[in-house]
Order: C-alpha cells, then sequence, then structure tokens
C-alpha cells in the first residue's frame, strides 16, 4: 500500500426532499487499501457510493478519484465531461449485477474498452479473455447472461468492471442478491483482487468475515454519517459506538 | 380394475372409466394434434366464404381478366409504405428521445408533434400536405410554390409517414423506457456517453419490444395507403385501391373489383406476418434459456421473453 490518495470525499451531502441521507460524510482511501462499509439498511452507505460516481446527484461536497475533482450541486455542461471522465476512472458492481443481457459475456466484458475507450478489438478481446480467467470464467465467455448463474453473473460484472482498468473499484453490496452457496464464488474472487492485484476497493457488505479477513479499514455507517472507523480488529472486535455494538450484536 | 378392461396401475390412478358415447368421442378428439384441428377450422370457413361466393353470383370472370390490371397497383402500394414506414421509424425514434429528453426544445417539438399528428385525422392530413402546403409559399415565390406542389402518392406518402410516426413514437418511448434503469446505470458507470448508452445498450434491448407493435403499425399502414387513392393519383401511379376503384367504376363491377383489391391487401400484410414472426423469433436472442426454442414453431417472444 503506498501513501498515494486515490479517492477524497469531502462533506458529501445528499438530501431527498426534506430527508436528509448523507449528513457531511469525508472519506479518504489510499492506493490499495480495501474499505468495507457497513450499517444497517437504509443507513445510506449505498447512496455514499452512488454519489462517488455521480448516479445519484450529491446535494453538496466533492468528490475527487485519480486527480480528477467534480463537486456537487447543479450539472453543467463541462461537469457532465468531468463526471465522465471520474466514472471511467472508477469501477462500480451493482447488487443485481445489471449486465447487459443481449451480450455475450465476453461481449459484456470488451463493451467498455471497446465503445468508451476505443480499444482494438483483438485487443480489447485478448484484455477480455484475461479478465474472464481471473474471475474463473473461461468456458463461459460466448454464454448470454440469462444462461449463467447469480454467482457467474456477478463475476463477470466484476471483470466488465475491471476491463476498464480503474484505479478504485466500488462494490455495492455484490452478494446481497445472491444465493447463500454462491456467496464465496464472488467474494473468493474479491479478495484475490485485493490480495494479488493490490485493487484499491471500497465494498458496502454484510459480510463481516469477508471485512476482517480482507479488510484494511471498516467504517460503521449511521444515519448518513460515519460513526466509527478503524482496522478491522479494533472495530469488529472492539467497537466504542454503542451503535456499532448494536449491529454487530445483531449479524455476528 | 376398470369395467372395460382397461388397466390400471396398482398404484392409485384414478379410475378411467369411459361413459358411453360422449366421453368416448371427447376422448378421441384429445388425441388430434392442435394444428391439424386448426386446419380444420380454417378449411371449414374457406368452405363457407366460398359458398356464399358462389352464391352472390360475382363475375369470376371478370375478375380474373382484371386482376392483373389491379395487382400492377401492388408495386405502388409496396413503395408508398416502404417509404413511409421509414420515415415513420426516424421520426418516432428521434420522437421518443424528445419525449424522455429533459432539453425543453426536443420535449415541446415532439410533443407538439405527437399531439398534433395523432389528434387530427389522417385523411385530413392528407389533404393539408396536398392541397394547403403549397399556399405557404409566399406571393410571387413561384419556385418555391412549385416545390411545394407535390403529387398525389408524395403528399400521401408524407402524411402517412408523419401520422405513423407520432403513433409509433409512443411504442417508440414505451419500448426504450421498458429497458430497466440499471442496465443506464450500468452503462453510465462504465463512462458512456448519452449516445453511446443508446446506441450500445439501450435501443439493442428496445427493438425487441418495439418490433411486434411496430409490425402491426406497418400492417395498418398497408391498409391505410388506401386513403391515398381520394387525392386522386394520376393513372401512372395509382396503387391498388386507386386501380380497383377506377376499374371497378368503369365496368359496373364495383363488388368485384374490391374483392380483388381487398385479396391483395390480405395476401400483402400475410407475407410480411410470415418475416416478420421470423424476425421476432431471431431478436429473442440472449433472453431465452434453450436454443431449442428457436425451432419451436409458434413461439412469440411476447410470451416466451424473460429479461436476465
Amino acid at each position: 500500500m503506498s501513501d498515494h490518495t486515490v479517492v477524497r470525499v469531502g462533506g458529501l451531502r445528499k438530501t431527498f426532499g426534506s430527508l436528509e441521507v448523507l449528513r457531511g460524510v469525508d472519506l479518504e482511501v489510499r492506493a490499495g487499501e480495501v474499505v468495507v462499509v457497513f450499517g444497517r439498511s437504509g443507513s445510506g452507505k449505498s447512496t455514499l457510493l452512488r454519489c462517488m460516481n455521480f448516479l445519484e446527484e450529491p446535494s453538496a461536497g466533492s468528490v475527487e478519484i485519480d486527480g480528477i475533482r467534480v463537486l456537487g450541486g447543479h450539472r453543467t455542461r463541462t461537469q457532465r465531461e468531468r463526471i465522465r471522465q471520474l466514472r471511467i476512472r472508477t469501477g462500480m458492481v451493482f447488487q443485481d449485477f445489471n449486465l447487459f443481457p443481449h451480450m455475450t459475456a465476453i461481449e459484456n466484458v470488451i463493451e467498455g474498452p471497446i465503445t468508451v475507450k476505443g480499444t482494438a478489438k483483438p485487443e480489447a478481446m485478448e484484455l477480455g479473455r484475461r479478465l474472464l480467467d481471473q474471475v474463473g470464467l473461461s468456458d463461459k465467455a460466448d454464454e448470454h447472461p440469462i444462461r449463467l448463474s447469480g454467482g457467474q453473473k456477478q463475476r463477470v460484472a466484476i471483470a466488465r468492471a475491471l476491463a476498464m482498468q480503474p484505479k478504485v473499484m466500488l462494490f455495492d453490496e455484490p452478494t446481497s442478491a445472491l444465493d447463500p452457496e454462491l456467496i464465496s464464488e464472488v467474494l473468493t474472487v474479491m479478495k484475490d483482487l485485493a490480495t494479488e492485484t493490490k485493487m484499491t476497493m471500497i465494498v458496502v457488505t454484510h459480510e463481516m468475515g469477508f471485512a476482517r479477513e480482507v479488510a484494511n479499514r471498516v467504517a460503521f455507517f449511521h444515519e448518513g454519517e460515519i460513526v466509527e472507523e478503524g482496522s478491522p480488529e479494533q472495530i469488529i472486535t472492539n467497537p466504542r459506538h454503542p451503535q456499532t455494538r448494536r449491529f454487530l450484536e445483531a449479524v455476528l | 380394475m376398470t369395467a372395460d378392461g382397461r388397466g390400471v396401475g396398482p398404484e392409485a390412478q384414478p379410475p378411467t372409466v369411459v361413459h358411453g358415447f360422449r366421453e368416448r368421442a371427447e376422448l378421441a378428439g384429445a388425441r388430434v394434434p392442435f394444428r391439424l384441428k386448426l386446419a380444420m377450422v380454417w378449411g371449414v370457413i374457406l368452405i363457407g366464404v366460398g359458398i356464399l361466393f358462389a352464391l352472390a353470383g360475382f363475375d369470376v370472370e371478370w375478375m380474373l381478366d382484371h386482376f392483373w390490371f389491379i395487382f400492377r397497383g401492388l408495386p405502388w402500394t409496396i413503395v408508398i409504405c416502404g417509404v413511409a414506414i421509414v420515415m415513420a421509424v426516424i421520426l418516432a425514434l428521434f420522437g421518443a428521445l424528445g419525449r424522455l429528453s429533459t432539453n425543453p426544445i426536443a420535449h415541446g417539438v415532439s410533443g407538439f408533434y405527437t399531439s398534433f399528428f395523432r389528434g387530427t385525422p389522417l385523411i385530413v392530413q392528407m389533404f393539408l400536405i396536398f392541397l394547403a402546403l403549397p399556399e405557404l409559399a409566399p406571393d410571387g415565390m413561384l419556385g418555391l410554390r412549385r416545390t411545394l406542389t407535390l403529387s398525389a402518392i408524395q403528399a400521401g406518402t408524407i402524411a402517412l409517414g408523419l401520422n405513423y410516426g407520432a403513433y409509433m413514437t409512443e411504442i417508440f418511448r414505451a419500448g426504450i423506457q421498458a429497458v430497466g434503469g440499471g442496465q443506464v446505470e450500468a452503462a453510465e458507470a462504465l463512462g458512456m456517453t448519452y449516445r453511446q448508452r443508446m446506441r450500445r445498450i439501450v435501443l439493442p434491448q428496445a427493438i425487441r419490444v418495439i418490433i411486434p407493435p411496430t409490425g402491426n403499425e406497418f400492417i395498418a399502414m398497408m391498409k391505410d395507403s388506401a386513403l391515398i387513392s381520394l387525392l386522386g393519383s394520376v393513372v401512372a401511379q395509382m396503387e391498388i385501391f386507386r386501380r380497383a376503384q377506377l376499374m371497378g367504376r368503369a365496368d359496373f363491377r364495383p363488388l368485384e373489383a374490391f374483392i380483388v383489391a381487398a385479396a391483395l391487401y390480405w395476401i400483402l400484410t400475410s407475407v410480411f406476418q410470415f418475416f416478420q414472426t421470423r424476425l421476432e423469433r431471431r431478436l429473442s436472442a440472449g433472453y431465452v434459456r434453450s436454443v431449442k426454442t428457436f425451432s419451436q414453431p409458434g413461439v412469440s417472444i411476447g410470451t416466451r421473453g424473460e429479461l436476465g
């Protein structure tokens, strides 16, 4: 892990009408670091992730990823282009996969490089095959998503995000939509990504086992704020905040 | 064991006692394949129509003699509808994108377009384009006036395209909206621009939803193209209905002429329907689990479609 900071979130706020979902979130993530964000459903942790690549418009605050800084608020034309540049450097994995159903697995993976980055097809295919191999799905390259299991779909989705060679990967509850027996295959891929590729990752999840094993840092999210953060041992075995303690008692 | 000796397995199968003729007949009927039954129904209907036809005493000889004259209108009908449907599809695509746009100009223009062309009768639109358009040219600008003076076929085709484009805007809009929000988000997360997203992700998926109702519109358009004859097209450009009308009137055989016209329209739409069904089946790639489904006859994606 280097000291180079990849992600800088400052004073991020999000309101839906009178409902304050994010109440000024600050978060810095260094290159190679794995941060797990956990908390009750409805605490705003998914919104935080979605605001970080502007799928959700932050009401105020700023997001900086790999040197590209975007402020929340109104969206102008120049700002739209900057958001796009920020997204190109950010990989996103969704809870319900969102694979493109009209494309095969490998077409899903190479779509970003070819369409967005203008990579030549043979080059993209090579990258695609390597990434599908990395997530253990070389033999499914030519299958359409409908013929894949949930775990396989999510692994293709991870490969699709990686194909853009992002500086940071955002995982939005990547295993919540999976049958219990399929969760571990996705977590294994994510763990390899963290330990072998040294990918910078922000993971919203309820998998505390994964957090303990892989995360460098965990953050407990409560009512739109990070109320407690630190190393996994520190937070999971010895939480200080009463809400953290209550939550951990419920899930562990 | 049952009375008539049919074996029933020792494991409590419900006894299949056959009571008399009626049930026997039902059982025999259940064994006949559905397609054969269907063919029989069609056969009976056609025989019935044939009998009515014979009773009405139509001049079949006249119909055969003049079939080819009316038939020569078919290419015009096809050309009119071909041009008009291309126009309608382009208008519907931009109309739908406009309706879904947050840009006030795009939204407003497409709103006006669909409101006017769906809110007024097609025949009125045809006459407006045929008769009123040249009047828009200011006095003295004869060149412009000449450009705006269209032939019946041109005016009718443009009116058809505009009118159907307005209806199909709603079809396209619904098709685009049927593509899940998650698809758009996934495309956005990859850094795609609006155009890339539409071209690569949204429209290819929307097409599946758009094609079947668009086919219906096309069939309706083939029939509505007959309205152009009311503008009075010149002899060289007469489509099916106009030819039937003229020939029928000339020989006092209007019913015979219209029957030939009806038959031609029916054949035309049936041929088109055949190709549309095949296209729909091809488009379902990626939405059905087994490859086998493609070879099953009569399976439309409307019922089989399943999103991944």
